[in-house]
């Protein structure tokens, strides 16, 4: 084992950021902290590396990069580190990393980031070295202590010991001595074998604080003389405010200012039930010059229309159009997918402070860096003057990975419009959160298969329409390609000779964005639906029909597959009584996932009874994370196939501006799931995703066996 | 001006009758465990309890308080909600966490009126409370765990 300093570790490509204390007060300050945490880091604090903090307490702290909204890597990644540590699970803390691309970058992506079901794939080695690291420098320094050879020294459950001197010593007791050893280059980590807690149901550590209400998000931060600030935004998209009256608004006991900003009007008060009041209060007249005026219906039109001609050809093998031209038989379907919104159920918020030229800033931000770049560029602030605490966010689903920063331009175009020092809450209502655009594309889907004589599906095309996530955003690398437009439509695990998947890219105002799972919420159903119909046209059974499908080298999807058949009992038989069954098969995010949905027809709408899963992502890190997401991600997927669309209705006005019309599931809507996990010893891969998209297609299928027709046309209910 | 007890302490609150109790709680009390989710009584967020029983405070106007009895997440005690928040530790019930203090509240309040729920009953008492990270299997399941633990 080698060792240099830290700073030259943190120079090395190594590819392991690691070895420079981090800024103090950005973790002190954290609102994750105060309810992770039973103290701060003070004399005798050993911190290896940007990632771990062991206290004279013996606490051990794990500072996590990744955001966390529920999707699990406070506990996932703390549990690496443990892991290799041999640390007590009791005497691990979590806090929330600050804004810092450069120490917390995703290592798949360069930048601070939480998206793509990366946070466990791309932390699996920083991590387990960060707490190797802090393992064996503990060792380093009992070894000098007790002036043994550190060969002879083990550690377990959090105590350091000698067994032939009998010496034996707390990771706190060895904190001070720690922090002086030279850090280890290559620290090596535990052989699989050897692990103690990655692969057990270790309890989440935020279930309590999130169980008694003690749990702090962006919301829950309050600063002294903050003001509380609501924003009249536009009903439609691209709009911009041409003219307000203020002075009903004014009235409004509590209201202290009312200022235009770049995003609509703000309302500035003393409380947020004030400021409320006060924006219903205000009159707005809205520039329409560059706003979406057409309806969803007008949209989705012109987007059928633009699918009778080809676009960019994303994938193709073989010749899709001579095979379907000479096919035996002929399969033509179109599908039409609505915008979408997160609805995370805390809604878009952020708190800034500015005080003499530094800024703070709490947000759950899932790419902080942007955010926080966007209030140092409006306020013209020094970068090194602003710390971003990232806070646990109530639900994001991805809305909150801004590819433009939309809520930290808010927040600091609020602070600009006061102008000088302060402090303010930004607070979107449900209906800000409902209309403020960046949903999941609104997208047709026009596919055409053919089959020979026997069965055989000898032509395969998929054509896809919708609006780019990325062209046109901070993420904009100068590609005319955006997979995440039509991912999960290409590259499938069927062997298919001739195929030709192209790419129709449509341009609108109304922003979109990721939405858990991204390209895979529609290219699974669509992809899954009509091979189901061909399987059918073909006479041939659903599961063994995509089993003898599957490429040679799709031995996982292979295994999910045969494994979600088992359990569900699967024997070939669609309807069974009143019940109807139907799978699906989907990778995304490098996991493979199948799904039997057990349906019925409840007064015209499908009912779920039962959903079995099989899963396969690698290493399972947290059997009972990797469940939760998976009952999650399916429920997620279920309420919106079955209920959502964000629809523009007459000159673009949004529908839906709460619940009341977007229809969330319920727990009385919640099928049963069971789910096993495929044993592995592969690199662990993404779970927050995985589970969403097969649900659609596995109820849609059932539905077809009971009734002849699988819905063209997402929602299911309308 | 309205006078009332939360948490078993007395409040006076100089605000406008019209003030949802939920932002009362939060902006004035600094009780922020009860959590804003829709304004319109759709999701079940905001629910505390009002002499005993859960509503939803941000239909709830502080002008109409007046001697009322309020119990936020951060007040609630008793062998039941004890038996609860184990069972939702235990269990790893929230993911986000934003709905689950009012999930508990309702919870709880099932509980007490009804020591050894069905499913159905669960389904009664827990329908209006959303969770959009759809817990609701381990919600029930925890429901029954509690139970479970309350008849010892």
């Amino acid at each position: 084992m080698t060792t240099q300093t830290r700073r030259q570790f943190l120079a090395s490509s190594a590819g392991l950021v690691i070895g420079v204390s981090l800024p103090l007060k950005g973790r002190a300050q954290s609102g994750a902290a105060a309810v992770m945490t039973t103290g701060d880091a003070g004399e005798g604090t050993f911190a290896p590396n940007a990632f771990v903090r062991v206290a004279p307490d013996d606490t051990v702290t794990f500072i996590c990069k990744h955001i966390e909204f529920g999707q699990g890597p406070y506990t996932g990644l703390a549990t690496l580190v443990a892991d290799e540590m041999d640390a007590r699970w009791d005497q691990m803390r979590v806090e929330s990393a600050p804004a810092n691309d450069e120490l917390y970058k995703n290592l798949f992506f360069g930048l601070q980031a939480t998206g793509g079901s990366t946070a466990m794939a791309n932390s699996w080695m920083q991590m387990r070295q960060a707490g190797a690291a802090a393992r064996a420098m503990l060792v380093a320094a009992a070894a000098e202590e007790w002036g043994v050879d550190a060969a002879g020294i083990t550690v377990a459950q959090g105590v350091v010991r000698h067994e032939g001197s009998g010496q034996s010593a707390t990771f706190g007791d060895l904190a001070e001595a720690a922090a002086r050893q030279d850090v280890p280059v290559e620290p090596a980590v535990k052989n699989p074998s050897e692990f103690t807690y990655i692969g057990t149901d270790m309890p989440k550590v935020d279930s309590r604080a999130k169980s008694n209400g003690t749990a702090t998000f962006t919301m829950d931060v309050y600063r002294d003389g903050m003001e509380y600030v609501v924003v009249r935004h536009p009903d439609v998209m691209g709009a911009t405010v041409a003219g307000f009256d203020a002075t009903e608004a004014e009235k409004v006991r509590g209201v202290t200012a009312v200022r235009q900003i770049p995003q609509g009007v703000a309302v500035y008060a003393t409380s947020t039930a004030a400021a409320i009041k006060g924006r219903n209060a205000l009159s707005v007249e809205w520039d329409m010059s560059a706003a979406e005026t057409r309806s969803s219906a007008e949209i989705t039109a012109a987007f059928r229309e633009a699918a009778q001609s080809q676009g960019l050809i994303v994938e193709e093998a073989g010749d899709s159009a001579a095979a379907i031209e000479g096919a035996a038989t002929v399969h033509e379907a179109e599908f039409t997918f609505p915008y979408l919104a997160h609805a995370t159920l805390e809604p878009m918020d952020a708190v800034l402070e500015v005080r003499e030229g530094t800024a703070e800033i709490w947000m759950g931000a899932q790419f902080p860096g942007f955010d926080k770049g966007a209030v140092v560029q409006t306020l013209g602030l020094d970068p090194e003057k602003v710390t971003m605490n990232v806070m646990f966010a109530g639900g994001s689903f991805g809305r909150r990975a801004q590819t433009v920063p939309q809520i930290g331009s808010e927040i600091a175009e609020i602070a600009k419009a006061a102008g000088g020092d302060g402090a303010w809450k930004l607070i979107w209502t449900r209906e800000d959160d409902m209309t403020g655009g960046f949903y999941r594309p609104l997208t047709v889907h026009k596919l055409r298969g053919g089959l020979d004589a026997d069965g055989n599906i000898v032509g395969w095309e998929d054509r896809i329409v919708n609006q780019s996530i990325i062209n046109g955003t901070m993420l904009d690398q100068g590609n005319p390609e955006d997979p995440t437009a039509y991912e999960g439509s290409t590259k499938m695990p069927y062997n298919l000779p001739n195929l030709t998947v192209d790419w129709v890219r449509m341009e609108s105002p109304v922003p979109v964005l990721w939405w858990r799972s991204v390209g895979h919420t529609h290219t699974a159903y669509a992809t899954e639906v009509f091979l189901d119909e061909l399987l059918e046209k073909a006479g041939k059974d659903a599961v063994q029909g995509r089993l003898d499908l599957l490429k040679e080298d799709a031995g996982r999807d292979r295994a999910v597959l045969e494994r979600v058949a088992e359990m569900a009992g699967w024997d070939g038989n669609r309807v069974k009584g009143d019940r109807a069954y139907g799978v699906a098969l989907h990778e995304s995010f490098s996991t493979y996932c199948a799904m039997i949905a057990e349906v019925s027809d409840d007064g015209g709408t499908p009912r779920v009874h039962k959903v079995w899963v099989a899963v396969d992502c690698g290493i399972a890190v947290n059997p009972n994370v990797i469940r939760a997401q998976i009952e999650g991600g399916l429920g997620y997927g279920l309420g919106s196939a079955l209920y959502n669309a964000l629809t523009l209705g007459e000159g673009g006005v949004v529908q839906e501006r709460n619940f009341d019309t977007y229809r969330m599931l319920r727990i009385t809507e919640m099928p049963e799931v069971e789910v096993e996990i495929i044993a592995s010893d592969a690199d662990p891969t993404g779970i927050g995703e995985p589970g969403t998209p097969p649900i659609a297609p596995a109820v849609a299928n059932a539905w077809r066996a009971l009734k002849g027709e699988a819905p063209r046309n997402l929602p299911m209910v309308s | 001006m309205a006078t009332f007890t939360v948490n078993g302490k007395s409040v006076t609150l100089d605000v406008d009758d019209d003030t949802p109790l939920l932002w009362a709680l939060r902006d004035e009390l600094r009780l922020t465990g009860t959590k804003f989710g829709c304004g319109i009584a759709q999701c079940g967020a905001c629910t505390v309890m009002l002499d005993g029983a859960p509503v939803r405070s941000c239909q709830t106007q502080v002008g109409t308080l007046d001697g009322a009895e309020i119990t936020t997440i951060e007040g609630l005690d008793g062998p039941e909600a004890e038996a609860v928040q184990n069972a939702w530790t235990k269990i790893d019930v929230p993911q986000c966490g934003w709905c689950q203090s009012g999930q508990v509240m309702a919870a709880t309040a099932l509980l007490k009126d009804t020591p050894k729920p069905s499913d159905a009953d669960i389904d009664n008492a827990m329908w209006g409370n959303v969770c959009r990270c759809a817990t609701y299997v381990r919600i029930r399941a925890a429901i029954h765990d509690a139970a479970d633990t309350l008849e010892g």
